[in-house]
């Protein structure tokens, strides 16, 4: 190499190494114990001087590893177990280095075991279980009427309820879905006998619960780890590799803390502080929060419900001259609308550009939008009187001359009602937003059904019920101004 | 003179029901013609046809000398006044916004439009502080002087009216018919007339048109058609009309 190049390279490397680092986008999994191991990679990489941003709570494990290896996370905790099983999806369990290579082939790198080991189990009320003399998970071949409420992933995961009902012989009568937190709740209320849960989960201690022995073995090893795109600063590598660890009853106070608190980022400085109990769990304003979610949520179905105008109109318009193609228009947009909002999101986070952010958000309810403001911009259009568009004819108005002085305001009521439908229907899907990170008042109403606590479900509920009827009363009043007064009368 | 407008072997279908024959029809400068017959004999069609609402099968139509085609017939239409039963007045405009429609987009200037208002409200007996009202605060007799005001507006070459006096009731028809009567002496106006009263043909119109299944049957002054009845069906159509009044 020439003096002069080097010079040039060493130049770039030195300007390089001076300029701010990037931020570091961290991402966590809709589960406490995530939400905490997030916090906890946010302020180590922020101690080692790095820019970092938190997308708390995105989803499940589809939707975090999308994610990462599409660019739009940087970092998030998985456990070990789910990387073999749901991400690489290998039949045996993998020895590590087989499966840094794999993950290595997505330029995703894993990190060093975190110090515990958060595996799958199933639990029972203790009481329940030693009066039934269940100990372990083979007991339950004696009970096949106890009432089973397993979480969704669980009961679809490649390692998870069915491939164990098999292991072990099972024939439970009673099986069906439930929200993880819900599920604490109904075990404990006995509307459920027993639930899949992780072994480092809080509820275990404080609802007085038994974990079932996996006696066969079954579940595999979920061992905490971060996983990182290999692009990270090798510095940012380091940090997260040499933290410190945490073990397995370290996680579970943590655990406990975050639930009592109801605040995350307060149990993670509890893991960097010595003694626990030295500082309070910071005061939580509500004000500046609660504005900081609406102007979210308005934020989301605003803009959306602008382009679903946008785009609306202009189908609704063709829609209403029938034939092929207003049919399938309104086939088309009435199809999307049976899409479920989850299906949906998680249909458009794959998409490029789109991934796990509020346009992804915005694009979804963009598309619920639609169809009552094309359909009542077609039937509004299609009702009127055949005479007085053969009138607007008669009189030799052009085609768009026609559609703005004529028909368009002998439509607007119809067309009113249908953007009316379409705002109010977003203000209460924008809800969903909150599932992949996107905020707004679906926000509280997450963590609120993760902490199983009413009040922080309330916090998103209330507001957002009453912004959807702020939003009607306002649409009510905007009729006056935009329905011209000879139609009113 | 040459006619205004030449109908030449002019025919429309609806499906595979005959709305009208072929015909061949002329309709001259400063004259009203009125167009009689039973319900469903192709009135309506034939006036549909006239303001390019409708586009013949065959045949072809001439307005001024020029055939009507679909690219000059949005010019065409603005030389044209069209009254329906109804009145055809757009709701959502006040009476004024309704009859000054055209001519404000057309950009007329003010004082022009102004004026000929004036004057129309003279002419078609509207009050003036009625212009600001909407259709649906005007009485039946109202809406169709505005609707005539509006066909008016751009002084039309032709003046189309299908049932205009139809749904009102006999003392405001009545009115209206010598209002009318005005107008068309008064203008000169060139007008085609759909009615079903053989009277009301008689008092407005200087010719008949008599017209059957789709076919034109006579055509002449009322008394040509009851002194010299081409058929059976025209003497017994004027007696029909003539019982029916008593
Ligand atoms: N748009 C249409 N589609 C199908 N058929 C039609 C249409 N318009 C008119 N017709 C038919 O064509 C024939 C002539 O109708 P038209 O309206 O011209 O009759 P009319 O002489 O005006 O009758 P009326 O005195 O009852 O108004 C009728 O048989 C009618 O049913
Ligand atoms: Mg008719």
């Amino acid at each position: 190499m020439k003096p002069g190049t080097f010079l040039i390279l060493a130049g770039f490397l030195v300007i390089a190494t001076a300029l701010p680092a990037k931020t570091i986008v961290v991402g966590s999994k809709k589960f406490t114990e995530s939400y905490v191991l997030g916090e906890i990679a946010k302020t180590v990489l922020e101690r080692s001087g790095f820019e970092v941003q938190q997308r708390a709570g995105m989803g499940g494990t589809i939707i975090l590893w999308q994610a990462l290896s599409g660019g739009q996370i940087d970092v998030y905790p998985e456990y070990t177990g789910t990387i073999g099983e749901e991400i690489l999806k290998t039949k045996q369990s993998l020895p590590e280095g087989a499966m840094r290579a794999a993950l290595a082939k997505f330029g995703v790198g894993m990190s060093a075991d975190l110090g515990f080991n958060n595996t799958y189990a199933l639990v029972m009320r203790r009481a329940e279980a030693v009066r039934l003399g269940i100990r372990s998970i083979s007991d339950l071949r004696r009970h096949p009427d106890l009432k089973a409420g397993l979480t969704h992933e669980f009961l679809d995961r490649q390692d998870g309820w069915r491939p164990l009902e098999s292991r072990y012989g099972l024939t439970m009568l009673n099986v069906s879905g439930i929200d993880h937190a819900i599920g604490y709740a109904a075990l404990a209320n006995g509307s459920i006998d027993l639930k899949d849960a992780y072994s480092t989960d809080a509820k275990i201690q404080e609802n007085g619960l038994v974990v079932l022995q996996d006696d066969f073995h079954f579940f595999p090893e979920y061992k905490a780890v971060f996983l990182y795109r290999m692009q990270l600063e090798p510095r940012a590598i380091d940090a997260l590799n040499h933290f410190g660890g945490i073990d397995e009853a370290r996680m579970i106070t943590l655990n406990a803390a975050a639930e009592r608190t109801k605040n995350y980022a307060y149990a993670a400085t509890q893991y960097f502080h010595a003694s626990p109990n030295e500082t309070a769990p910071p005061p939580r304003q509500f004000a500046p929060k609660l504005f900081r979610w609406i102007s979210r949520h308005l934020e989301l179905a605003g803009i959306s419900l602008f382009f679903s105008i946008l785009v609306g109109l202009p189908l609704g318009i063709a829609a209403s001259r029938g034939g092929a193609l207003g049919q399938s228009i309104l086939a088309i947009i009435g199809m999307i609308q049976t899409i479920p909002s989850l299906a949906l999101l998680a249909l458009l986070v794959p998409v490029p550009f789109l991934g796990i952010s509020a346009s992804t958000a915005i694009v979804a309810l963009f598309l619920y939008g639609l169809l009552p403001i094309v359909r009542n911009t077609a039937t509004g259009l299609q009702e009127i009187p055949p005479a007085l568009r053969d009138s607007a004819i008669a009189l030799g108005l052009g085609p768009g001359a026609r559609l703005r002085k004529i028909y368009l305001p002998l439509a607007s009521r119809t067309i009113l009602a249908g953007i009316k439908t379409s705002a109010v229907i977003n203000i209460g899907t924008a809800t969903l937003a909150a599932l992949i990170g996107a905020g707004g008042l679906g926000e509280p109403i997450l963590s609120g059904l993760n902490l199983n606590d009413n009040a922080t479900i309330l916090e998103g509920a209330i507001p957002a019920a009453l912004l959807a009827l702020l939003v009607q009363g306002l649409f009510d009043l905007l009729d006056r101004f935009l329905i011209p007064r000879g139609l009113r009368l | 003179m040459d006619p205004l407008v030449r109908l030449l072997g002019v025919s429309k279908k609806f499906g595979g029901s005959t709305a009208l024959q072929p015909t061949d029809l002329e309709f001259r400068s400063g004259l009203t013609t009125a167009l009689i017959g039973p319900s469903g004999c192709g009135k309506s069609t034939l006036l549909r046809l006239l303001i390019a609402l409708l586009t013949p099968d065959s045949g072809k139509i001439t307005f001024d000398g020029t055939e009507v085609n679909e690219a000059n017939a949005q010019q065409l239409r603005r030389r044209v006044g069209y009254v329906i039963q109804e009145g055809g007045l757009f709701p959502h405009l006040t009476a004024r916004a309704n009859v000054l429609l055209m001519s404000r987009h057309l950009g007329r200037p003010p004082e022009e439009m102004e004026s000929r208002l004036e004057e129309l409200c003279a002419l078609s007996q509207f009050p003036r502080d009625a212009l600001d009202r909407y259709p649906a605060e005007l009485s039946g007799g109202q809406r169709q002087r505005v609707s005539l005001m509006r066909a008016l507006m751009l002084s039309p070459e032709l003046l189309l009216l299908d049932e205009p006096l139809g749904a009102l009731d006999p003392l405001v028809r009545s009115a209206l018919q010598r209002d009318l009567k005005q107008i068309f002496t008064r203008l000169k106006q060139t007008a085609v007339l759909v009615t079903h009263d053989m009277g009301e043909a008689a008092y407005l119109a200087d010719e008949i048109v008599l017209m059957n299944e789709g076919r034109v049957v006579q055509r002449g002054s009322v008394a040509d058609l009851r002194e010299h009845p081409a058929s059976e069906f025209v003497s017994g159509f004027i007696n029909a009309q003539r019982s029916a009044a008593f």
